[in-house]
């Protein structure tokens, strides 16, 4: 029982950082209905740059943030320069640029840092709480990634709910060419949906590098966990994306837990199958449009 | 006044419009008609923006809009109500109507504007919280013409509002549309499958065939035509 608590710690945890980075697959699909396969690579470059920033002495806080910005530059440029000129294409060049940004972003990193994996600190003790005499396998770290995640989705819950930006993007992201046509700007909405994408991989990034090692190819086992947890939130929506990142982070840590680690990619894929078979659409796809 | 004139477009080697030309005046309705195919659709979509022409120039209050983009466009007070409805089904009936006052309404009195549109479609009212998928094809006509009216247009682009809508309904639209654009200055372009239905509120018609204006003409005189209605407007 004790083991079955430590693992459900444990895979709420690493849930939210799946939960974060199928956040930032949400939010472009939900735009533009693209995967971005580099969302992983962004965030790892963005690590790699925190690490860099951290070494010559900028205060963890201020590295942490700059890098968050970071991250929103990144993003905002790959939909300006990459995404954006093939608008109006077949579908499938987008993704094909995705895949080829994750390769030159990892070829990057491995060219300008090195391939050897490094350590990244945390931001708080990773030490387990102590609750009375016991220690529990869930660490001020934890803490603070599971409050790191959850305020950047109701910050972003609250834009898209709460203000005329937010229904600016929906629309947009609904429907580009209706939104044009009440004098919407499309263009720059779908810029920032991406830049916003930027921030929650770039925070995915730092928030996964301390759990372990980390090097050029390190987001892409989280790529795929994330990528699970959105499928498994319908892919349009952040509370589906938190959910399906909960869910992903559980069943890894119990796969991983009691029947090995090196399970834990097979554990994802079956979870994906059974989602994908029980509820193609995910948990909390819209509910098909009335056809009058 | 919307001057269109010498508009071409062409889809690849296919010519939906040649050299079109006509006028539509402040405060009336201008009927555009014709069968299927004959660039009806497509010309509203180049007045909007939404297609780039050939050649020729679209002109309204005096300013080019064609080379413009479709939302400064539509920030000049042209508002284009597409075929096929043009709800944004994921957003509820109320976040439609706000998205259109985003630019054109203050913030203060964006709240009014929207209750002003739905006094004027009561029929909406019990549906504001409601995401527009859930609305019939005569809720969702009145909400998107609610949506074009609510951000105070000077130009109104209607393709098609009566399409799959009952008799009755459609009688209910186009009575509402020549009551709102009486004594305004308010332009508007109605396209219509249903002639009879559009000549019966329009001043004036344009009728298109293959592309080209056929006639362009007061209404009522399109209407006695009789070989005009026989050979172009079916009835």
């Amino acid at each position: 029982m004790s083991l079955f608590f430590d693992y459900t710690l444990n895979g709420i945890s690493s849930g939210m950082i799946y939960a974060a980075l199928a956040l930032a697959l949400v939010l472009i699909y939900r735009a533009t209905r693209i995967i971005n396969f580099a969302q992983g690579a962004a965030g790892m470059m963005t690590t790699f740059i925190a690490s860099s920033l951290l070494a010559r002495g900028v205060g963890y806080w201020w590295a942490f943030i700059l890098v968050l910005l970071i991250g929103f530059a990144i993003g905002s440029m790959t939909e300006r320069l990459l995404i954006r000129p093939l608008q109006g294409r077949s579908e499938l060049n987008p993704v094909i640029v995705t895949i080829g940004l994750l390769v030159v972003l990892e070829g990057l990193a491995g060219a300008i840092y090195g391939n050897a994996s490094r350590g990244f600190p945390a931001a708080y003790s990773q030490s387990g709480l102590r609750i009375g005499r016991t220690r529990i396998a869930f660490s001020h770290f934890d803490v603070f990634i599971l409050v790191a995640v959850l305020v950047l989705m109701v910050a972003i819950l609250v834009l898209f709910r709460a203000t005329s930006l937010g229904l600016r993007m929906r629309a947009s992201a609904f429907a580009g060419e209706i939104a044009r046509l009440l004098g919407v700007r499309v263009g720059n909405l779908l810029t920032l949906g991406w830049g916003l994408a930027g921030v929650a991989g770039s925070l995915a990034g730092l928030l996964v590098a301390p759990t372990s090692s980390f090097g050029p190819y390190y987001m892409d086992l989280i790529l795929v966990y994330g990528f699970t947890a959105a499928v498994i939130g319908g892919l349009e929506s952040p509370v589906g994306a938190l959910i399906g990142g909960l869910v992903t982070g559980l069943c890894i840590s119990y796969v991983g837990g009691y029947l090995g680690s090196g399970l834990e990619p097979v554990g994802a894929l079956v979870l994906l199958m059974v989602a994908l078979m029980a509820r193609p659409e995910g948990i909390f796809a819209r509910p098909p449009a009335r056809r009058v | 006044m919307l001057e269109v004139k010498d508009l071409s477009v062409s889809y690849g080697a296919v010519n939906a419009l040649r050299s079109v030309t006509f006028a539509a005046q402040p405060g009336a309705i201008t009927a555009v008609l014709g069968a299927n195919g004959a660039g009806k659709t497509t010309l509203l979509r180049t007045i909007s923006g939404l297609v780039r022409p050939r050649g020729g120039s679209v002109r309204f209050g005096g300013e080019e809009l064609v080379g413009s983009r479709v939302e400064n466009i539509a920030r000049r007070g042209v508002s284009h109500v597409p075929e096929g409805r043009g709800v944004i089904t994921e957003l509820t009936v109320e976040e439609n109507l706000r998205l259109a006052t985003l630019w054109c309404v203050r913030r203060g009195e964006r709240q009014a504007a929207i209750e002003q549109i739905l006094e004027l479609f009561p029929r909406l009212e019990g549906f504001r919280r409601r995401h527009a998928s859930t609305l019939s094809g005569g809720e969702r006509q009145m909400l998107v013409l609610g949506r074009a009216l609510i951000s105070r247009p000077r130009l109104l682009l209607l393709d098609e509002p009566s399409l799959g809508l009952a008799p009755l309904v459609t009688a209910q639209l186009m009575g509402l549309l020549r009551d709102y654009t009486e004594g305004t200055e308010l332009t508007v372009v109605l396209v219509e499958q249903n002639a009879r239905s559009a000549l019966s509120v329009s001043q004036h018609a344009v009728v298109l065939n293959l592309g080209e204006v056929v006639v362009s003409d007061a209404a009522a005189s399109v209407a006695a035509d009789d070989d005009l209605r026989h050979h172009y407007l079916g009835f």
